[in-house]
């Protein structure tokens, strides 16, 4: 399990590299351009492309949160291996939720 | 275990050492970050007026140190990530604490950069 | 007399797991060691320290103990370089069981050893032609960098990963697996890849560096786990491990 999870981390990691470029590109050009929301969710409301862009974004940012998370439990918290283990995923599952809650709200017309 | 010394342990006065510690805290504060910043945007499914209402109240200074602290965490955790996948997959070099510092310096240098624009 | 300038104030850990540490005052000479120091004390104050050491010349790795917080060659550590305003702190290695005083339980070090498959396992016999190794083969260069390691736990100790989690094989440990792997006549290494996949194995190293910043011999454990973690994440792609 362990090489699985490494190649896992390492992967969604490769894979965000260049998402996050492009999430601080947007950052700055919003605030830059002093965006209201209105101004953000026309631009952002039946985009196929957003959608795809931050639903990956959010599914790769969810596991490789979890991976990192399971990794701190199993060394500073008291918790065994395997309780650790299921409260990351746990917290995964949660922020994959909440993510693709949010990406749905942003891009649905 | 802890240690038997009530010193500061002397392999953690090291940098690289901090660059890891620093690796691991960035991550986890983005973890703690990420549900709120996704619950703030499904504000949005109730439409514009209550995201617009949740971006004014990010206008507040405070909140933007906030926001600069998590573009700070952001590209240090980035930087730091990529560190270690030079230490993993290319030969051993030995300028391992300049890079440590660089990607430090660099976050530093983007936030400012954000935290200029915003204020 | 001031009492840095001709006196040591040594505090040198006694008891076990549970202890305390107890202050001697040491005559400073030049060009003193911390094992000197130790010897002293046990020489001339207190019969009663227990302590380790051989070779007393930097070979043999036993001596290895706590000073002032980092792990030391104790013989090889001059006080002069360790010294803060005349005080020195004295006690076993981290990360081990303490047996008595300054001598720390190195059978965990050892059992790790061999659960990470740091024994050659041979491939041919006697009966067989010698097997040529070039010696700028890739492969024996990168075991040559590694080889040396004398098992004095000073990395072991150093480790924060070993210190955090129980189940990590230790970085001694997987650089001695590494110069196996890279080792043409060794016959087990599916197995060793195997093991060094396993819970506690090379990914839960984090690349803290502790290691290879106090290696006495300078040998690098972190580039060696890294290269651990390249092959069996190979050897995981291609199914010649499992997960």
């Amino acid at each position: 399990m362990n090489v699985r999870l490494f190649l896992w981390q390492r992967l969604t990691a490769a894979v965000m590299v260049p998402m996050i470029m492009l999430h601080l590109a947007v950052i700055f050009y919003a605030t830059r351009h002093g965006l209201t929301a209105a101004d953000i969710l026309s631009r952002t409301r039946g985009s196929v492309a957003w959608a795809l862009f931050y639903g990956i974004f959010v599914l790769a940012a969810s596991s490789h949160a979890s991976i990192g998370i399971r990794n701190i439990l199993t060394e500073w918290s008291p918790l065994e291996d395997r309780a650790a283990g299921v409260s990351a995923i746990g917290f995964g599952l949660l922020l994959g939720a909440l993510g693709l809650g949010a990406v749905a709200a942003v891009v649905s017309p | 275990m802890s240690a038997r010394t009530a010193r500061t342990l002397d392999h953690r006065r090291n940098l690289l050492w901090l660059a890891a510690l620093v690796h691991r805290l960035s991550g986890l504060g983005l973890a703690i970050f990420l549900p709120v910043h996704f619950l703030a945007l499904g504000l949005a499914i109730n439409g514009a007026a209550r995201l617009e209402g949740f971006l004014r109240w990010t206008d507040r200074p405070m909140v933007k140190l906030a926001e600069g602290a998590l573009v700070f965490l952001l590209a240090v955790h980035l930087l730091g990530g990529l560190r270690l996948l030079v230490i993993e997959n290319l030969p051993w070099a030995g300028w391992q604490k300049q890079l440590a510092a660089l990607a430090v310096g660099i976050s530093v240098i983007v936030t400012s950069i954000f935290l200029v624009r915003v204020f | 007399m001031s009492n840095t300038e001709s006196e040591l104030t040594v505090s040198l850990w006694r008891g076990a797991e549970r202890g305390r540490y107890e202050t001697y005052k040491v005559p400073m000479r030049e060009n003193q060691t911390v094992l000197d120091v130790v010897t002293w004390v046990q020489r001339n104050l207190d019969p009663t320290l227990s302590y380790r050491f051989a070779c007393r010349v930097g070979m043999c790795g036993s001596c290895a103990m706590t000073v002032n917080g980092g792990p030391r060659w104790t013989c090889r550590t001059i006080v002069a370089k360790v010294v803060k305003g005349g005080r020195l702190e004295i006690g076993p290695l981290e990360n081990l069981p303490v047996i008595k005083d300054l001598a720390a339980d190195m059978r965990v070090f050892f059992e790790k050893w061999q659960q990470a498959k740091g024994v050659f396992s041979p491939s041919k016999t006697r009966h067989d032609a010698i097997e040529r190794i070039k010696s700028d083969s890739e492969a024996r260069i990168a075991a040559d960098l590694a080889i040396e390691c004398i098992n004095c736990a000073i990395c072991y100790a150093a480790c924060d990963s070993v210190r955090w989690n129980p189940d990590y094989l230790g970085p001694a440990q997987l650089n001695r697996a590494w110069t196996l792997v890279n080792d043409v006549r060794d016959g087990k290494n599916r197995e060793r890849l195997q093991a060094v996949a396993a819970k506690g194995g090379c990914h839960s190293c984090h690349s803290l560096q502790s290691c290879q910043e106090y290696c006495p011999m300078s040998l690098n454990p972190t580039a060696a786990i890294a290269g651990l973690k390249r092959r069996t994440m190979r050897a995981f792609i291609k199914g010649e491990i499992k997960a």
